[in-house]
């Protein structure tokens, strides 16, 4: 297939990505060469997923190079996210990744090929090459896509990037993959390997790279890592300021919720961690909606919320600022169902000076603010209201460091007078603000933790799976 | 207000296409008639926009929302109203009791099958209307009942100088202007209508308010059967047909949006004395009935698309 069978697949030269002022990248060498099996491994938002999408062409970088010196052909992504199509048969969705297989009767050559990918990867598996894939667990439609990842595919796959690859396997499944990694790599294939079961990178990585804040932190071979040290290079410590300033708040009174494992405390600021994807925001959505009616709103919500993914959850897109602002106050301000304007906007203005929210009219739309101003408004909204708990559902995403800043001290603030926040954040370091914290891991909580307890440390150990592999 | 800020407000539209209807109809007569014009306008527009209105609610909750019901509401309304006041002097609000509470079980049922059985709205309220079309012919049998004759004199009746319908019908529509501007309720059925997921997790009980609108708009339906059927000397099976068509067009045309959390109560009135003027103009001008309804087609078209291009960021 290559004309020097050891130049490397990939090169990655000071490649860097950013969106807008956000450096997902920052610089990144990297070179994967056949027979590399490389260990990626970093917390959320390390930028694991940019270096990927640099290297399967998604994105293109914003400066430096990546170059493929023997083609950019068979170079393959598993993602895990899954991207099959659920309405199309096992063959058939073969058949979108391999142009090569057309005219009449094509799947039947497509069924031999996955049937043989399947085979080859996870004996006896099972799944019928005719299976429509809504038909199929969760683990089978990873297993389809890790199959369709290695096929041929009317080349040769050179370099497969396995993104999460047994977050949906069972244990014998996932060796089945982890065996067959080797023996792709041993046969002069490259891999990509990323996980979180930190016992699945050190039994198959050759190599492991360590991303933190968009660059690499570390790079050695696997035998030059202990867990513990590997652990170590992920995270950072950032907790000295937060425990100081916890310091100056009244102890919590009594417990106000209880409800999905969590517990909190007048006062308390509770975090919610964990990696995403992990059943945080599911939990904390749940966790609001049973605390609040789809036929009744009271003058005295119980709790209010504040959402991270603004479009899908918090703003409304033909409002003002102001009716933004207000939408959770409406009944306790209202006279008789009508709703008190005067008073409206007074509170609004109010909200406007202490949250900051850039904008000279309140009465502009929602959508002329920046992104952090809108969040400010979803803020100012959950405040406003005199809701003892306050739900927030990773609610910093996309706010400036000043921003943030203030929001933290408004936090503290509102806490020390009473209020409750139960605070899902993928970011340790506001997690390491809380009081709090309950560690999720597979749509469990795996661990609580509390005062001194919370570092960044102990919150990683309880998000990755230590133990081995079986 | 500047001359492009007016015509940025999507009401206008239904406002001006009404007039210029009503103008090319009298250019014919040379001015002749206006006044019977206005008059007939503003009694048969009247009906249209009391469904309207209703439609309007609904359909403000945003995409897939509609009740195609109407017709059969209003069929069912006016003839079991009708029925027990059998032309018996005194029996008008005994009459219209019973309209309204045909209205309120209809739209009950309409929620209900929406809500328990998560029936789209479109093939809920469809099915439902054979049911309550079927309960009105079985319970008419052919029989064409008068209205008592005071429920009729009101109906085709004026008081300074406008219909007694259109009375009743820009009175709900004020109601419905301060209910959707002024409001909690309205707040909450506008932020339902923009983004369900973000009102109910804003504490809006969304529910109540999908609830309250779908009852609503039966109700008015409801309304515009009795008073309908007391305007025309009866109840008809066929009465409520047009009013399925026509109640979706004068939101539509009136500058509602149909992406929801948009409400507009003027242009729900304009575009219901559009719809009548367009057709009296093209009877006046000799136009057959396919002629017409192409004509009219087509200028529904235009006008959407006029106020819909105007509106700033739609």
């Amino acid at each position: 297939m290559t004309q020097n069978a050891n130049a490397p697949v990939v090169t990655l030269t000071e490649a860097a990505k950013h969106f807008g002022a956000v450096r997902a990248l920052d610089g990144v060498d990297l070179s994967v060469a056949p027979g590399d099996c490389v260990g990626l491994v970093g917390h959320n938002g390390a930028g694991k997923s940019t270096l990927v999408n640099l290297i399967n062409g998604s994105f293109a970088p914003s400066s430096g190079q990546v170059a493929f010196p023997g083609g950019a052909a068979g170079v393959r992504s598993v993602f895990q996210e899954l991207s099959l199509c659920p309405n199309l048969t096992v063959a058939e969705n073969l058949r979108i990744s391999h142009p090569g297989l057309k005219g009449p009767g094509w799947r039947r050559p497509a069924r031999a090929e996955i049937c043989a990918a399947l085979d080859a990867v996870f004996p006896g598996h099972g799944i019928a090459a005719d299976a429509e894939v809504d038909t199929l667990s969760i683990a089978e439609r990873q297993m389809v896509e890790i199959a369709i990842g290695f096929a041929p595919r009317g080349g040769q796959a050179r370099l497969v990037i396995l993104d999460e690859p047994t977050s949906a396997l069972d244990a014998g499944i996932a060796d089945q993959l982890l065996a067959h990694v080797k023996r792709f790599c041993a046969q002069g294939g490259a891999v990509i390997f990323i996980s979180h079961m930190l016992g699945e990178i050190f039994e198959v990585a050759t190599r492991i790279v360590v991303l933190k804040d968009g660059r690499i932190v570390a790079e050695r071979p696997a035998a030059g890592f202990t867990r513990q040290g590997l652990v170590d290079a992920m995270g950072h410590v950032a907790t000295e300021e937060a425990a100081r300033e916890a310091e100056s708040r009244p102890p919590p009174g009594a417990v106000v919720i209880a409800a999905e494992g969590i517990e909190a405390r007048r006062g308390e600021i509770v975090g919610l961690s964990g990696l995403a994807g992990h059943g945080q925001a599911a939990a904390l959505a749940r966790l609001y909606l049973s605390q609040s009616s789809d036929w009744r709103a009271g003058r005295a919500p119980r709790a209010v919320f504040v959402a991270g993914d603004r479009p899908r959850d918090g703003v409304l897109p033909l409002w003002s600022i102001l009716r933004n602002i207000t939408a959770s106050i409406l009944p306790r301000d209202a006279r008789r169902g009508m709703v008190d304007r005067d008073r409206e906007r007074t509170v609004a203005e109010e909200w406007k000076r202490r949250i900051g929210i850039r904008t000279d009219d309140l009465s502009n739309p929602i959508l002329s603010l920046s992104g952090g101003n809108q969040q400010k408004v979803l803020f100012a909204r959950a405040l406003a209201s005199d809701a003892p708990v306050v739900v927030m559902d990773d609610p910093m995403r996309g706010v400036d460091v000043g921003t943030k800043q203030d929001v933290y001290a408004m936090i503290r603030a509102e806490a020390a007078a009473g209020r409750t926040f139960l605070w899902y954040s993928t970011e340790t370091e506001e997690v390491c603000q809380c009081d709090r914290v309950f560690v999720f891991r597979n749509h469990a909580i795996s661990a609580e933790l509390a005062g001194d307890q919370i570092t960044e440390e102990r919150i990683l150990q309880a998000s990755f799976e230590m133990q081995e592999a079986s | 207000m500047t001359l492009l800020q007016r015509l940025s407000r999507p009401w206008i539209w239904a406002w001006l296409a009404a007039a210029l209807a009503f103008a090319a109809t009298l250019g014919l007569t040379s001015g002749r008639g206006a006044g019977e014009l206005a008059y007939a306008a503003l009694s048969f527009g009247a009906f249209a926009a009391i469904v309207g209105m209703g439609q309007m609610l609904v359909i403000t909750l945003g995409p897939g929302n509609v009740d195609l019901s109407i017709p059969a509401t209003m069929t069912l309304a006016a003839t079991l109203a009708l029925k027990v006041m059998s032309t018996d002097p005194g029996t008008a609000l005994l009459g219209l009791g019973v309209a309204l509470a045909v209205g309120l079980g209809t739209g009950l049922a309409n929620f209900a099958l929406i809500f328990l059985l998560r029936l789209p709205p479109i093939i809920a309220t469809l099915a439902a209307s054979l049911i309550y079309q079927s309960l009105a012919i079985w319970s008419n049998r052919g029989l064409r009942i008068k209205p008592p004759p005071g429920l009729a004199d009101f109906a085709t009746g004026r008081f300074l100088g406008l219909p007694n319908v259109a009375w009743v019908g820009l009175a709900l529509a004020l109601i419905v202007w301060v209910v959707l501007e002024r409001s909690v309720w309205g707040r909450w059925l506008l932020a339902a209508g923009q983004n369900l997921r973000a009102a109910r997790l804003a504490g809006m009980p969304v529910e109540a308010v999908r609830a309250a609108a779908y009852v609503t708009v039966a109700v008015f339906a409801a309304l515009a059967g009795y008073l309908l059927a007391s305007f025309s000397g009866g109840a008809a099976l066929n009465m409520g047909q047009e009013y399925l068509l026509m109640s979706i067009a004068v939101v539509v045309i009136g500058g509602t949006s149909i992406a929801g959390g948009n409400s507009n109560v003027p242009g729900v009135w304009g575009a219901a004395l559009f719809m009548f003027l367009v057709v009296s103009m093209l009877n006046s001008y000799g136009a057959g009935a396919g002629v017409r309804n192409v004509l009219t087609g087509t200028i529904i078209i235009a006008i959407v698309i006029a106020a819909s291009t105007r509106r700033p960021g739609a």
